[in-house]
C-alpha cells in the first residue's frame, strides 16, 4: 500500500471573478521512504496540492477527490483525527521562513509544542530534543538561541528552524515546499544532506516542491512535473532528466544551465505564459506554448505509459521528438 | 543586550518624551484661558471698579501675562492649582480631590467593561467570520459607534429607570445600582469600537502564515487561537487604549451631566460656563496628565507584549 | 531556474488580477464595482441621500415655520389631525420642521469642519511626508504631543474663549480634528514620493510644491476620500455633543444635538421630542459610518481597522 495516494484531486478557489482551477484531477502516489519531487512554474498548483492534503487551503479554496494516507482519506477526516496526523505523521515545511514563524513566541515554545503535544514529552525532554534538532540543522549555540525570538534569526536560520521543526517527530511523510530556496548554497547542501539522513534513518518519505532541478537530482528518486494544475509527466529522475517525453518538461530542462552540455548550446526560455486558471483552454493546456502543437492537441491528450513507471500527458509517442 | 536593560531604556526614553507634552498642555491651556474676553468676575454685575481691581490684584490678574504664566508654572510644579474663582471657599485642589474618585471609578469600570466585552465579542465574530453571528454582532457594534452617549443615556433612563424602575435615573451613592447606567452608557461606544478592531485584527492574524504553521503542527484549533493568535490580535487593541481613554474622558463629561454625578466633568462644564479659569485649567491639566500617563502605561504594556520592540534599539 | 524571463509569476490571485487587466478596468472602476457589491454601503448611501433631500427640501414643503409656537398644541404627540406629524415640543413648535432645520446645521457643520480639518491635515501631512528628515520628525512630534491632549476639552475651551457663533464651531472642531488626517497623509506621501513617476518629475526640475500639487495630492485621493467620510460623522457627533452641553449652536438656531438635549428634558412627558431628532442623528451617523467602511474596503481592501 502506498503511503500517500492522491486520486483525482481538484483544488479550486472562489474569487469575485469566478473560480480559479488551481489543481485539476491530479493523481499520484508515494511509498514509504520514497522521495518525490514536484516541479513546475509558480502557479502550476504544486503548493496548493499539498495545502489540500494538509487541509490548510485558504478559506475561499475547496478540494475534492481522495488523499489516502495509509489507506485513510485525509479529505474525509474530522479535525481531531487529522490533527493526530498533522505535525506527527505528516509534517510540512513552508516556503516563506520570514513569516511562517510566530514573531511573538520564542523559538523554544514553537518547537517544543509539537513534541509535547504529539509525543507527550515533558517540557525539559522536549527542550532537550529541540536543542538537539537545532544542532542538527547547524544552528550555532542552540542552548542560547532557542530562547530567542524569530526576528533575532536571519532568513536562512529561520528556514533551518522550520526544517528542524518539521523533523522533530520523525514523520512518515515530510512535505517540503521550497525548503532551500532562501538559503545559500552550502546551507542548501547541508539541509539536503539532513533530509537524506532522515530518510535513511527513520524511513521518512519526502515530497519536495521546488523550482530547483539541481536539488531534485540530489535528493529524489521520482519527479512529477506539473503544468497549469495538471500532472504532465511523471517518472524516475533518470527518465525525466534524460528521456523527457512531454514538450513542457523538455522546455523546462532546456531553461536550466547544465554542466554536461557545451557552452554554446545556450539556455532557452519557454515562450509565452501559462494559461489563465479562470478560463482554462480545452484540450492540451500547454498547446499555445508548445513547439510541437498540432490540431489534435485541441482534444485532451491521454496519459501515456511506457510500462516502466514513466507517464506523460501528450499525443506524442515514446519515440517522437 | 539583555531584555531588562532594553526595556529600561525604552521606559526612560518614553518617560523623557512626556515632558514636552506636559509643558505644551499647560501652556496651551493657560494662554487659551487668558485669551478669553471678559474676566471671571464679569458675571457679578456692576462690581465697583476698585473692588474688581482688588480682586484682580489678589489673583494676580493685573500682572503682565508672561509673569502670570511663570507664576502659574511655579504653582503647578508644587501641584497647587490655586483657589477657585467661583467656589469662593474652595481651592481647585480640594474640588478635584473630592470629585475625581467618582470620575475615575466610572471611567475605570467602563474601560474594564469595554476591554473585556469588546475583545470577547470581536474574537467571537472573527471566529465565525461571515456568518449570521458575525453580521449581527458587527451590525450592533456599528450601532454602538453611531449612537451617541447622550442619546443612549436618556433612552436607557427612560426604559430602565422611569418605566421599569429597576435603576436610579441619576445621582451617586457609591452603590452598584447607581453605577450601572453611567458605566454601561459610557462603555458602549468604546466596546463597539474595540469589538470591530479586535475582529479585524483577529481575522488578519488568522490569515497569517504563522497560524498556518501552527495548524500544520496538528495543534487543536483552540490552542492555535489561544497560544498563537490571541496576543497579536490583541496588540492593536492595547495601543487603542490610549485614545480610548481620551474618548472615555470626553464621554464622561456628558455622562456625569446626564446622571448628575459629582465628578470632574461636571465641574469642568460649570467652570467653563462661568469662566472659572483656575478650575477649568486644573481639570484640563489633571485629565491631561492622566491621559499622558495612561498613554505611557499603554506604551509600556505594548512594548512588553511585543518582543520586537523589547529588543530593538531603533524603537 | 525554470522561470523564464517572459513568464511572470502567476498564482491564482494574480491570475485574477490578470483578468482585470484584460478587461482594462482602472483601479477606480474596480473600487466602484467593489463598493456596489457592498450592500450595507449602498443602502446607507441611499438612505443618506434621502435624509439630505429631506433636510434640504423638507422645511420648504412642511407648512410650519420652525420658530412658530402653536399654543393650541403644546407637547402634542405625533398626529395627522393636528398637522404636526411628528408632534410638538413644550412650547408648541413643530418637531419635524425643527429636526429638519437642525439637520441643516448638523450636516453643514459636519461638511465645513471636515473641510477645515481636511485642508489643515492634508497640507501638514503632505509637507511633512514630502520633505522628510528633520522637518518631518519635528512636525510629527508636534502631532504626537497634541494627540496626547484631551482634544474635546480644547474645543470647549475655544468655545468659551471666543464669542459663540457658527463659524467658530466649524473652525474649532476642524482645527483640533486634523491629526489623524495628517498622520495618514504623511504616511502615504512618504511611500508615494519614492515612486518612479515622482522621481521622474523631480529630475525634470518640477518644483517641490508643483510635485506635491500635481503628483502627490492626486494619489492621496483614495485615503482622503475614505477618511473624509469617516470624519464627517465624527464631527457631527462632536457638534451635537457640544450642543448637548449647551456649548454649541445657540437659539434660535438648532442642531440635532441641541434638539436631543431639549428632548431629554421632556422625555417623560413627551418622548417624541427626544426620539425624532435622536433617530435622525443616529441614522445619519450609522449611514456615514457604513459608507466610510464600504469605501475603505473598496479602495484599500488590505487595510481594515
Amino acid at each position: 500500500m502506498a503511503l500517500l495516494e492522491l486520486k483525482d484531486l481538484n483544488v479550486a478557489f472562489e474569487i469575485p471573478d469566478g473560480e480559479v482551477h488551481a489543481v485539476t484531477k491530479l493523481s499520484f502516489s508515494i511509498d514509504a521512504g520514497d522521495a518525490l519531487a514536484i516541479v513546475g512554474e509558480s502557479g502550476s498548483g504544486k503548493t496548493q496540492t499539498m495545502m489540500a492534503v494538509m487541509n490548510l487551503l485558504a478559506e475561499n479554496g475547496s478540494a475534492s477527490g481522495k488523499a489516502l494516507f495509509k489507506g485513510e482519506d485525509l479529505m474525509q477526516m474530522n479535525a481531531a483525527d487529522l490533527n493526530k496526523r498533522r505535525g506527527k505523521e505528516i509534517a510540512m515545511i513552508f516556503q516563506d521562513p520570514m513569516t511562517s514563524l510566530n514573531p511573538y513566541l520564542r523559538i523554544e515554545q514553537q518547537m517544543i509544542e509539537v513534541v509535547m503535544h504529539h509525543q507527550g514529552l515533558t517540557r525539559a525532554e522536549a527542550r532537550a530534543h529541540a536543542i538537539e534538532m537545532l544542532r542538527a540543522v547547524r544552528i550555532p549555540d542552540p542552548e542560547r538561541r532557542i530562547r530567542q525570538y524569530p526576528h533575532e534569526y536571519s532568513g536562512g536560520m529561520r528556514q533551518r528552524v522550520m526544517v528542524a521543526m518539521g523533523l522533530l517527530c520523525e514523520p512518515d511523510l515530510l512535505i517540503a515546499d521550497e525548503p532551500t530556496t532562501a538559503l545559500d548554497v552550502t546551507v542548501q547542501a547541508q539541509i539536503s544532506q539532513l533530509m537524506t539522513e532522515l530518510r535513511a534513518k527513520s524511513n521518512t518519505a519526502i515530497i519536495l516542491i521546488t523550482h530547483d532541478l539541481g536539488v531534485v537530482a540530489g535528493l529524489c528518486d521520482r519527479v512529477l512535473v506539473m503544468y497549469a494544475g495538471e500532472a504532465v509527466e511523471c517518472g524516475t529522475v533518470e527518465q525525466i532528466f534524460y528521456q523527457p517525453k512531454h514538450p513542457y518538461t523538455k522546455g523546462l530542462l532546456k531553461s536550466v544551465p547544465r554542466l554536461d552540455q557545451p557552452d554554446d548550446s545556450g539556455l532557452e526560455a519557454i515562450p509565452g505564459n501559462p494559461p489563465n486558471l479562470l478560463l482554462l483552454p480545452e484540450g492540451c493546456r500547454f498547446r499555445e506554448r508548445c513547439p510541437s502543437a498540432h490540431d489534435a492537441c485541441r482534444d485532451t491528450p491521454p496519459m501515456q505509459l511506457d510500462g516502466q513507471g514513466h507517464a506523460w500527458r501528450c499525443f506524442l509517442g515514446p519515440t517522437d521528438e | 543586550m539583555t531584555q531588562d536593560s532594553g526595556m529600561l531604556k525604552h521606559t526612560l526614553r518614553r518617560l523623557l518624551g512626556l515632558l514636552p507634552t506636559l509643558l505644551m498642555l499647560i501652556t496651551v491651556t493657560f494662554f487659551m484661558m487668558r485669551m478669553a474676553p471678559g474676566g471671571p468676575f464679569d458675571s457679578e454685575k456692576l462690581l465697583p471698579a476698585e473692588i474688581e481691581a482688588n480682586l484682580n490684584a489678589k489673583y494676580h490678574l493685573d500682572e503682565p501675562l508672561l509673569r502670570q504664566y511663570f507664576r502659574y508654572m511655579g504653582q503647578i510644579a508644587v501641584l497647587d492649582f490655586g483657589p477657585s474663582f467661583q467656589y469662593k471657599d474652595w481651592s481647585v485642589n480640594e474640588l478635584i480631590a473630592q470629585s475625581y474618585p467618582v470620575s475615575l471609578t466610572v471611567g475605570g469600570l467602563a474601560m474594564l467593561l469595554a476591554f473585556v466585552l469588546g475583545t470577547t465579542l470581536g474574537i467571537a465574530a472573527a471566529l465565525r467570520q461571515n456568518t449570521r453571528v458575525d453580521y449581527s454582532l458587527m451590525g450592533i457594534a456599528m450601532l454602538g459607534i453611531s449612537v451617541p452617549n447622550f442619546v443612549i443615556a436618556p433612552i436607557l433612563i427612560l426604559l430602565l429607570a422611569v418605566y421599569a424602575g429597576w435603576l436610579p435615573a441619576g445621582g451617586w451613592d457609591w452603590g452598584i445600582a447607581s453605577m450601572v447606567l453611567p458605566v454601561v452608557t459610557l462603555a458602549l461606544p468604546v466596546t463597539a469600537y474595540i469589538a470591530r478592531l479586535t475582529r479585524g485584527s483577529m481575522i488578519e492574524v488568522l490569515h497569517s502564515n504563522f497560524i498556518r504553521t501552527a495548524r500544520a503542527k496538528g495543534l487543536p484549533e483552540s490552542v492555535v487561537i489561544r497560544r498563537h493568535a490571541l496576543k497579536p490580535a490583541i496588540l492593536p487593541v492595547i495601543s487603542f487604549m490610549g485614545p480610548a481613554t481620551a474618548g472615555l474622558i470626553s464621554g464622561s463629561v456628558v455622562i456625569e451631566r446626564i446622571f448628575s454625578l459629582p465628578g470632574l466633568g461636571s465641574y469642568f462644564v460649570t467652570g467653563a460656563l462661568n469662566r472659572d479659569y483656575t478650575l477649568v485649567m486644573g481639570v484640563v491639566i489633571f485629565y491631561g496628565v492622566l491621559i499622558i500617563l495612561l498613554n505611557f502605561l499603554v506604551d509600556l504594556i505594548y512594548a512588553w507584549l511585543n518582543p520586537k520592540i523589547r529588543y530593538d534599539e531603533k524603537y | 531556474m525554470t522561470k523564464s524571463t517572459d513568464s511572470p509569476v502567476i498564482d491564482p490571485f494574480e491570475a485574477a488580477l490578470g483578468v482585470h487587466a484584460d478587461k482594462g478596468r482602472s483601479p477606480w472602476e474596480d473600487a466602484w464595482h467593489r463598493l456596489l457589491k457592498n450592500r450595507a454601503a449602498v443602502y446607507s448611501a441611499f438612505i443618506m441621500g434621502t435624509i439630505i433631500l429631506l433636510v434640504l427640501l423638507g422645511p420648504l414643503v412642511v407648512s410650519w415655520e420652525s420658530d412658530f409656537t402653536d399654543w393650541d398644541f403644546t407637547s402634542s404627540p405625533p398626529s395627522f389631525s393636528s398637522g404636526h406629524w411628528l408632534g410638538t415640543d413644550a412650547v408648541g413648535r413643530d418637531i419635524l420642521v425643527r429636526t429638519l432645520e437642525g439637520g441643516r446645521i448638523s450636516l453643514l457643520v459636519g461638511l465645513v469642519a471636515t473641510l477645515v480639518s481636511l485642508i489643515i491635515g492634508v497640507g501638514y501631512g503632505a509637507i511633512a511626508g514630502y520633505f522628510g528628515g528633520t522637518a518631518d520628525r519635528i512636525m510629527m512630534r508636534i502631532v504626537d504631543i497634541i494627540y496626547a491632549l484631551p482634544f474635546l476639552f480644547f474645543v470647549i475651551l475655544l468655545m468659551m474663549v471666543f464669542e459663540r457663533n457658527i463659524v467658530l464651531i466649524f473652525v474649532a472642531i476642524g482645527a483640533v480634528n486634523w491629526l489623524d488626517m495628517a498622520r495618514i497623509v504623511r504616511g502615504q506621501t512618504l511611500s508615494i514620493k519614492n515612486m518612479e513617476f515622482v522621481e521622474a518629475a523631480r529630475s525634470c526640475g518640477v518644483a517641490p510644491w508643483g510635485i506635491i500639487q500635481r503628483h502627490i495630492i492626486p494619489n492621496l485621493m483614495g485615503v482622503v476620500i475614505v477618511y473624509v467620510t469617516l470624519t464627517i460623522p465624527q464631527i457631527i457627533l462632536v457638534e451635537s455633543f457640544l450642543s448637548f452641553l449647551g456649548l454649541g449652536v445657540q437659539e434660535p438656531m438648532s442642531s440635532w444635538g441641541a434638539l436631543v438635549s431639549d428632548g431629554a428634558q421632556d422625555m417623560e412627558s413627551a418622548p417624541w421630542t427626544l426620539i425624532v431628532p435622536a433617530v435622525f442623528l443616529t441614522v445619519t451617523l450609522y449611514c456615514f459610518n457604513y459608507i466610510g467602511d464600504g469605501l475603505r474596503d473598496a479602495l484599500d481592501p488590505k487595510d481594515r481597522l
